[in-house]
């Protein structure tokens, strides 16, 4: 048992540390570093300008998108060398996020159904961070019920007509191009009338609304289509095939192994380990140290965790669905740190702006981001079906629309 | 990285889990539940011919020479099994003691003794209330004469010997406490068994009076050798109780597919299956934890003692919950004593104590962590 890299890994890390540490961006890497869950914004440039020229010049140099084919913009990477690439790449990574869409969902299903002169087209722009994709999903009335959706599809010749409305669409406002899963056939059950095509975010009849969110940021758009035209081409996979293409889609959805997950236990720590309380500091009262305790262990239990699941993946083997704890855990840990942190502050935690608030408010910007990620990519609830059914055998939730025609499906909650 | 188990490791845990399976049954458990004999010391002499009592111990005394991975796994199956034999106290407090402060003579006394099942050693630290600090110690020893009592001893109605942390000075200081080694069949020595919460590990109280004893490892050394042989049992507890953990969530899951109720396998209901999931969840992030302790325990790492505690609240927390809420799976059925779940919930519970409460522990990963990040 042990944390060391095998020869081979070990030469591929000294390599990506001296290119990174010749090449990134270091002016940003103080902020990035501090920016936590709810705060990555750059406060002296346009964070999707800088990500995009570090993008840019890792696509330039051979270290975009590891994992992807060369010929299409990768650098045929195994997974491990692309571990040891998020774990060299550190605050830098941050900036990859924009893409992350695109490059973790788009692009491998583009790889595995789109036509090979559209993947020699449109990858390695995505992959070089010139064109930013969306996956187009949820609608209002899905949720958790994606194979719920409604946006309709008919052909008309060689084109596609598309009417309908998505929603929870990250990035689509600083989008190129998109995924798109529509119904083709709302006259067999839910699963079987769907069909995905990919399209130019820019083609008339697209109109991008930003969400303000809860937060009062605004990361997610709603998307509406008015009769937008897909040529038959950009389809991807059969007609009504659209499920299985979007599993595809969704199994690359889970958050890459290695990547950190954040927490927020680090900065609680440090936060504690320097706040004076009123009858000392906070780090020697009692109460204190058994909540910080038992996030620590939360928070390392984590760590080795993953530390596992990248031990598997050096081995040439393949992470399973028990990589759902990672964001099942640490999504309802960020919420409590976060209102633990302002619970230290009293009263004073309530100002949230950075120029007043404690930190310059990072923890109030942590509380108010982390609810969308016990949501975003599934639920908490559907974490635990994940990992009850998958993991642990269960049975799968009965599932009463299973065998219904889509249009015979009761759509109200009382009837 | 390979931060995982090796081959070699993972065929000494199958052939663990198949020889307990055989051996450790929950009705042989249960003749030690039901106080028809204090441990079950069939299983005892087993575990020393597959060579398990002395997995860790070194060739030249008497053991395999394996060393702490091999123990972490064999711990593992310990916990899944619900061993009722004094391994803990023999194999991860005295043995450890011995091979961190032990003299070549002492050594070679009692460690092939403990690798051949002859002899059960324990730790007697504790006197009453309060978890492991040295002011709490307040036996005394002058001129190598032992007075006072200890309690709770595990295992103590059935050890053969016990190191025992005692007061030799008054200064106030760690330096107070030395460690002593006693043959408990010598005199001077009254032992009482204790009715505890999990009956298939004895607790015991053990009065000494004017009884002799020999030093181990230097005088006002014993704070800093008690600590490290805490830390390192910390971390084979840890796996013990990662066992327990698996074994409950797997009776919980097994029942959720058997029982049905309302026309349906309970197992299909959200309620029980998000139940079981987060079962998994304290259960895993517990086994991530406790590797790292074993990565820690086994490269003697500057790390142990943040790790061993962290790996002992995460896995004293995953037992105590997957326990708990197997019971809760099993119903009804789950309390009653026919059933095997209160086997487990009277296990994680003891064990949680048995090194000191988890406010110890948290306090002492807070303290280690602020050290760490000092340096």
């Amino acid at each position: 048992m042990n944390f060391d890299d095998t020869p081979q890994e070990a030469e591929f890390r000294a390599t990506a540390r001296a290119w990174i540490g010749a090449n990134a961006p270091k002016q940003y890497e103080e902020e990035l570093r501090k920016s936590s869950l709810g705060r990555t914004a750059l406060k002296n440039a346009n964070i999707l300008e800088v990500a995009k020229a570090w993008q840019k010049k890792k696509a330039d140099a051979g270290w975009a998108c590891l994992h992807w084919p060369k010929e299409y913009g990768g650098r045929g990477s195994s997974p491990i060398e692309r571990v040891i690439w998020q774990q060299e790449e550190g605050p830098f990574g941050q900036l990859s996020r924009m893409f992350i869409i695109g490059h973790g969902m788009c692009g491998p299903t583009m790889m595995a159904f789109a036509r090979e002169e559209h993947k020699r087209t449109y990858l390695p722009p995505l992959a070089s961070g010139e064109k930013v994709w969306c996956q187009l999903f949820s609608e209002p009335a899905g949720g958790s019920d994606v194979a719920g959706l409604r946006t309709r599809a008919e052909k008309d010749g060689d084109d596609w007509v598309i009417n309908g409305q998505k929603i929870w669409t990250s990035g689509a406002h600083y989008s190129d191009y998109g995924i798109l899963l529509t119904r083709t056939d709302p006259t067999v059950p839910k699963h079987k009338g769907l069909t995905m095509f990919f399209l130019d975010m820019k083609s008339p009849g697209v109109e991008v609304r930003p969400i303000k969110q809860a937060s009062g940021a605004s990361d997610f758009n709603e998307v509406y289509f008015t009769n937008v035209r897909i040529p038959d081409h950009q389809r991807l996979g059969e007609v009504g095939d659209g499920w299985n293409v979007s599993l595809t889609t969704l199994m690359n959805e889970r958050s890459a192994i290695g990547a950190a997950v954040s927490t927020g236990f680090p900065e609680l720590f440090e936060y504690c380990s320097s706040l004076m309380l009123d009858d000392g500091p906070a780090i020697e009262d009692r109460a204190v140290r058994s909540k910080l305790a038992n996030w620590a262990v939360k928070a390392s239990g984590l760590k080795y965790t993953s530390m596992r699941a990248i031990s598997a993946l050096s081995k040439g083997e393949r992470p399973g669905p028990e990589n759902s704890i990672g964001k099942l855990v640490a999504g309802s840990m960020i919420q409590d740190v976060a209102t633990y942190a302002l619970d230290l502050q009293g009263a004073s935690g309530v100002i949230s702006s950075a120029e007043d608030a404690e930190l310059a408010g990072r923890f109030q910007a942590m509380l108010l981001r982390a609810p969308g990620t016990r949501v975003e990519g599934g639920t908490d609830e559907i974490m635990r079906n994940i990992i009850a059914e998958r993991v642990l055998g269960l049975p799968g939730d009965i599932r009463v629309d299973k065998d219904v025609p889509f249009n015979k499906i009761p759509t109200k909650g009382r009837g | 990285m390979n931060f995982d188990f090796s081959d070699d490791q993972k065929q000494l845990r199958d052939q663990a889990r198949k020889f307990l399976a055989e051996k450790c049954s929950p009705k042989a458990v249960r003749v030690v539940l039901d106080g028809k004999a204090p441990y079950d010391k069939e299983l005892w002499k087993g575990l020393a011919e597959m060579g398990f009592l002395g997995v860790a111990i070194p060739e030249e005394f008497g053991g395999a020479g394996a060393g702490h991975l091999e123990l972490c796994v064999i711990a593992e199956e310990m916990g899944r099994a619900n061993a009722p034999v004094p391994f803990s106290s023999t194999v991860y407090l005295a043995a450890e003691a011995l091979l961190i402060a032990g003299s070549d003579a002492q050594k070679k006394k009692w460690l092939p003794a403990i690798a051949s099942g002859e002899a059960i050693g324990t730790l007697a630290l504790f006197e009453g209330k309060g978890n492991p600090a040295p002011k709490n110690v307040k036996l005394t020893a002058a001129n190598g004469v032992l007075n006072g009592v200890k309690k709770p001893v595990a295992d103590g109605a059935v050890a053969d010997f016990a190191v025992v942390a005692a007061r030799t000075g008054s200064s106030g200081r760690d330096g107070d406490i030395s460690l002593f080694l006693v043959d408990l069949k010598a005199g001077g020595v009254e032992v009482k068994s204790l009715t505890n919460l999990d009956p298939t590990r004895g607790q015991a109280e053990i009065a000494f009076k004017d009884c002799k004893a020999e030093p181990l490892g230097a005088a006002g050394e014993g704070w800093s050798i008690l600590t490290q042989v805490l830390d390192r049992a910390a971390v084979l507890c840890a796996f013990e109780q990662v066992g327990g953990s698996d074994r409950a969530l797997e009776m919980g899951r097994d029942y959720a597919l058997d029982r049905i109720a309302f026309g349906r396998q309970i197992g299909s209901f959200q309620a029980v299956k998000h139940m079981l999931a987060d079962m998994y969840v304290s259960a895993t992030l517990a086994r991530s934890n406790s590797y790292y302790g074993a990565w820690a325990l086994s490269t003697n790492a500057a790390e142990l003692p943040e790790a061993a505690a962290a790996a002992r609240i995460s896995a004293t927390q995953a037992f105590q919950h997957c326990a708990k809420n197997n019971i809760q799976v099993h119903g009804g059925m789950g309390f009653t004593w026919e059933f095997d779940c209160h086997m487990y919930y009277r296990r994680a519970n003891a064990m949680a104590l048995g090194l000191g409460s988890l406010t110890y522990w948290e306090d002492q990963l807070i303290d280690r962590m602020r050290k760490k990040n000092a340096a």
